[in-house]
């Protein structure tokens, strides 16, 4: 008897993990509604894009739109900013070349950033350029390869009326507290809450650096940080009177347009297409590192190769609100 | 007698079954589980100072640093002051015991004391739930109810007025709903279940005969919960405050998603605050391992830890006291 | 102590400690309402969210970019993750349970071990998540050069577990009287034959139970993954894939395989964290309500069964 109560705990766990294994298995056959590494039109709302894309894909020399393929496996992992650039690229590829595996981890972009330096990973992506964050040395052994630019947008609760515009000036006496009203820049009578990205952010660096030119940001009181683009996000959008800056993406994203004011920067739309032009400034590099340049033949080699060949450069980068760039090296 | 049968026993088959039966193999494999339990800790506290002293050690600030009030990662010489962190999770886990602690202390009374079988039936499973929720999903409610629900209802200032003295209290309102109050509310509904059940453990563990005495003597049964068996389950009931701060400062996402993660002193309830937890969270992926922000950081995970090992023996140094009933 | 003797002062006090008593009585009863209600409300809050978003098809489809999708790949890693931990967690908790048990002794150079066991015990338990997180990312991901597994992700929450189960199995075998091992001595059986043959399948109710609040803790857990099993985007799995399964670690099958336990895993509640901090698309909202649905309901699932499985089992034991 006492064997056969046994046999039921340790057949309660079996059954759980056979059910689960039965359900997936029951599940792979079917044909699965393609884990869309397609660009998805909802994306598309950036219309300036499209021309940005065509010309970007002019300039690309290979035609055969097929990457090579190379079989092996690969992993990369930092910026969350890039990670869905690269996470579309890779499912594209591995679809195209089923022999080649492409494991995208996030983490951020010093994670990224020590883990290729240390060669846990074969790529890490960041936001912001090795040298100012690793030491020298260490900087010195990775090779960078800017695949993208990547734009920011000041954004406001929707409550925030009639501001559409700051400029430079303005957005540093906003940001360094020297401003805290609205109605100082032509908005309702309300005080301003900064939502901050945490210091160490690419998004945080390259804001300080672009539009505030180094200078110190208000700390204390009203101000929040908060950890990435989507927790921003949220805040921005439930916090009256608050201001931010996210990324391109989280700004054209459907579910969080309607609940967001985007700003201009010195009259200037944020767009990518502006952003290519030049005239738009609140953008940075997208940086992929490898550890040495990557062996010609390897699937690494080949991976960076696809990423600047036309299926990626002049379709998937501008569908997911990043800016193509002219092929480098 | 157990003993002694047990121990004569394989002593005699020793005899039988030759010299390799003397290692008892049965007994190392139990004795290894158990004891590797002795290697994670010791590992933990390596692997967790050898990095946590890396900012003093490598890169040179003094350990007073650990209550310098400066963070500034990014000045020239860039502040590592982690008092603003060290802080806020004193004040949020404080804010957390204060409103979870009368509420458990009083649902463990009501269970062990006042509670019919059918009610003990129903709030007891109804607590396991209440452990069993996973942090982020507190902190996801947090976020969307908890956040807009503070905001929209008690913005603007809160002022006590007296008609003669006048003001004798003000505190700026909840601009936006992350706040430390926030941050209290979620931790103490997440440490209610341990605070409650630890107590309610104690409130058994005093003997029947002083209840029954007690109430011989004709007092009320609040009069016996309130002056006999409070005081003879204290040293339980501190425990369970001590367990529930621990779990409450050592809580990282539910934490980050509501308390606004200001890098500065604490300075109101309806004000954004930071924790130790929190900042980890904000900066760990963002930084490069082996550069002294990120030093910084793993120096906040070894005071964590050196705070919960502490609690651990605090609560043995409590129960050593505990009075023999 | 300079009381009032006089009866109307006696009847006076005693009325008031009587009202003071209804009043308690009345506060004790509201508090243990409170908290119920509080429960209620909560779970009602994300029945009435996940309401329209879980279903079959939300638990066992894959996630899309164009329509809600499901959440599949991230709960299959969640119960990959569970089976993985117990794997390792319910062995080594079990053993060291007997060891504490039947073994361990309270007095002389042995009884230190045993209070340096509980008290690593009680550390261990009251180490904060994130720092077992961070002690995981250090010595799994970065010394053992493994990057971000799911093995380094369970190893990480066994050793954050074990205590807990450790405890739960010592208490389940202490429950067993003593009589029983003293038949079994008597009759001849070995130490290790007792506690095989009459003391293990005796405590079965009390470490299946213990088994189950474990299971329920690893379930739900995010902290300690985030920086041992990786958070990435959910992709479709294919269960089929045994291309380049073998002793090669560095084939294909060992970094995507749903199977294989070298690759990142991102659960259902790391799921919940990675929607809140880098969501997108028009239904990042109820995916996260309809991932929170699920955990609770696995946690509602798990502490309920944990009951059921005790009372089934003592029973039918009790009766046998």
């Amino acid at each position: 008897m006492i064997n056969g109560y046994r046999r039921i705990g340790a057949l309660a766990l079996a059954a759980t993990l056979v059910a689960a294994a039965c359900s997936s298995a029951g599940a792979s056959p079917t044909p699965t509604p393609a884990p869309t590494a397609t660009p998805t039109p909802a994306a598309m709302t950036d219309t300036p894009a499209a021309s940005t894309a065509s010309t970007s894909t002019a300039s690309t020399p290979t035609p055969a739109a097929t990457p090579q393929c190379v079989s092996g496996s690969i992993t990369t992992s930092g910026s969350t900013a890039l990670q869905p650039l690269i996470d579309a690229a890779g499912k594209q590829y591995v679809k195209e070349c089923p022999g080649a595996t492409i494991t995208v981890n996030g983490g951020g972009s010093g994670t990224g950033l020590s883990q290729v330096a240390q060669g846990a990973v074969q790529i890490g992506e960041s936001d912001v350029k090795a040298e100012t964050k690793l030491p020298a040395a260490d900087a010195a052994k990775l090779v960078d390869h800017v695949i993208a630019k990547q734009g920011w947008i000041m954004v406001t609760n929707k409550d925030v009326t009639g501001v559409t515009n700051l400029t430079t000036q303005k957005a540093t006496d906003i940001w360094t507290g020297k401003i805290t009203n609205w109605k100082d820049v032509g908005g309702p009578d309300m005080p301003i809450v900064l939502i901050f990205r945490p210091q160490s952010s690419g998004t945080r660096a390259t804001f300080k650096s672009v539009v505030l030119h180094g200078a110190t940001e208000a700390t204390g009181g009203q101000t929040l940080t908060e950890d990435s683009n989507g927790a921003v996000t949220t805040a921005v959008t439930k916090t009256n009177g608050s201001t931010s800056v996210i990324g391109f993406a989280y700004y054209n994203d459907p579910s969080n347009k309607p609940l967001l004011n985007g700003l201009q920067l010195d009259g200037v739309d944020a767009t990518l297409a502006n952003m290519t032009a030049g005239t738009y400034k609140l953008s940075a590099d997208g940086n992929l590192y490898t550890l040495g340049t990557p062996a010609p033949g390897s699937l690494t080699d080949a991976f960076l190769a696809y990423l600047m060949g036309p299926e990626v450069q002049g379709t998937i980068i501008p569908s997911l609100s990043y800016a193509p760039v002219v092929p480098v090296k | 007698m157990a003993r002694l049968i047990a121990a004569d026993r394989p002593s005699t088959l020793k005899v039988e079954t030759g010299r390799l039966a003397r290692i008892d193999v049965p007994m190392i494999v139990v004795f290894m589980a158990a004891a590797s339990m002795i290697a994670i800790v010791v590992l933990l506290l390596l692997f967790i100072s050898w990095q946590g002293i890396q900012l003093f050690v490598k890169d040179g600030y003094s350990p007073g640093t650990i209550l310098s009030p400066t963070w500034d990662p990014l000045a020239n010489t860039p502040a590592f002051g982690l008092l603003p962190f060290i802080a806020g999770t004193l004040v949020v886990t404080a804010g957390a015991l204060l409103i979870s602690t009368p509420l458990s202390v009083g649902l463990a009374a009501f269970l062990s004391e006042v509670a019919p079988n059918w009610a003990r039936s129903v709030v007891q499973p109804a607590l396991e739930i209440f452990v069993g929720i996973p942090s982020v999903v507190w902190g996801w409610l947090g976020l969307t109810t908890l956040v807009p629900f503070l905001s929209d209802t008690f913005s603007g200032p809160l002022v006590v007025s007296l008609p003669v003295v006048g003001k004798v209290f003000s505190m700026p309102g909840f601009l936006t709903g992350f706040s430390w109050l926030a941050g209290s509310l979620v931790l103490s509904v997440m440490i209610l279940p341990t605070i409650t059940s630890v107590s309610y453990d104690s409130f058994r563990a005093v003997p029947q005969e002083l209840r029954t005495g007690s109430l011989a003597l004709g007092t009320t049964r609040w009069q016996t919960i309130r002056h006999i068996l409070i005081p003879a389950a204290l040293p339980g009931i501190l425990t369970a405050v001590v367990l529930g701060m621990t779990r409450a400062a050592g809580e990282a996402l539910a934490v980050q998603m509501v308390i606004g993660n200001s890098p500065t002193l604490p300075a109101a309830i309806t004000q954004p605050v930071t924790t130790l937890t929190s900042q980890i969270t904000l900066d760990m992926g963002n930084t490069v391992f082996g550069e002294p922000w990120q030093d910084a950081l793993w120096t906040m995970s070894l005071v964590l830890l050196v705070l919960s090992i502490a609690s651990v023996v605090l609560v043995r140094l409590i129960n050593k006291r505990r009075m023999p009933l | 102590m300079t009381a009032n003797h006089s009866p109307a002062s006696l009847h006076r006090r005693t009325s008031r400690a009587i009202v003071a008593d209804r009043a308690a009585t009345i506060v004790l009863w509201g508090t243990a309402a409170f908290v119920l209600l509080l429960l209620g409300t909560i779970i009602l809050h994300f029945a009435l969210a996940a309401w329209g978003v879980v279903s079959l098809g939300f638990i066992f489809g894959d996630p899309s970019d164009t329509a809600l999708g499901g959440v599949f790949p991230v709960f299959w890693n969640s119960i990959y993750m569970l089976a993985l931990t117990m794997l390792i967690a319910v062995p080594v908790g079990i053993l060291g349970g007997i060891y504490m048990s039947e073994y361990a002794r309270e007095t002389g150079p042995l009884g230190l071990v045993t209070s340096a066991i509980r008290f690593a015990e009680e550390a261990i338990s009251s180490v904060p998540s994130i720092v077992v997180g961070l002690f995981g990312l250090i010595l799994f991901v970065d010394t053992f050069r493994w990057g971000f597994t799911a093995l380094g992700g369970a190893f990480a929450l066994t050793l954050f577990n074990l205590p807990l189960m450790t405890r739960l199995s010592e208490q389940a075998l202490r429950a067993v009287p003593q009589d029983e091992r003293q038949a079994s001595l008597a009759l001849g059986a070995t130490k290790w034959q007792t506690i095989r043959h009459v003391v293990l399948p005796l405590a079965i109710p009390g470490l299946v139970t213990g088994v189950i609040l474990t299971a329920g803790r690893v379930f739900g857990e995010a902290a300690v993954l985030l920086f041992t099993a990786g958070i990435g985007t959910p992709v479709h799995y294919d269960f089929a894939n045994f291309n380049g399964f073998g002793l090669d670690f560095n084939s294909g099958w060992w970094h995507t395989s749903p199977w294989s336990p070298l690759r990142p895993a991102t659960t259902l509640s790391v799921y919940i964290w990675k929607l809140n901090s880098e969501g997108l698309g028009a239904f990042k909202n109820q995916l996260a309500d309809g991932s929170a649905a699920i955990l609770i309901g696995m946690v509602l699932i798990f502490n309920l069964g944990a009951r059921a499985v005790g009372r089934v089992l003592t029973r039918k034991l009790t009766a046998a």
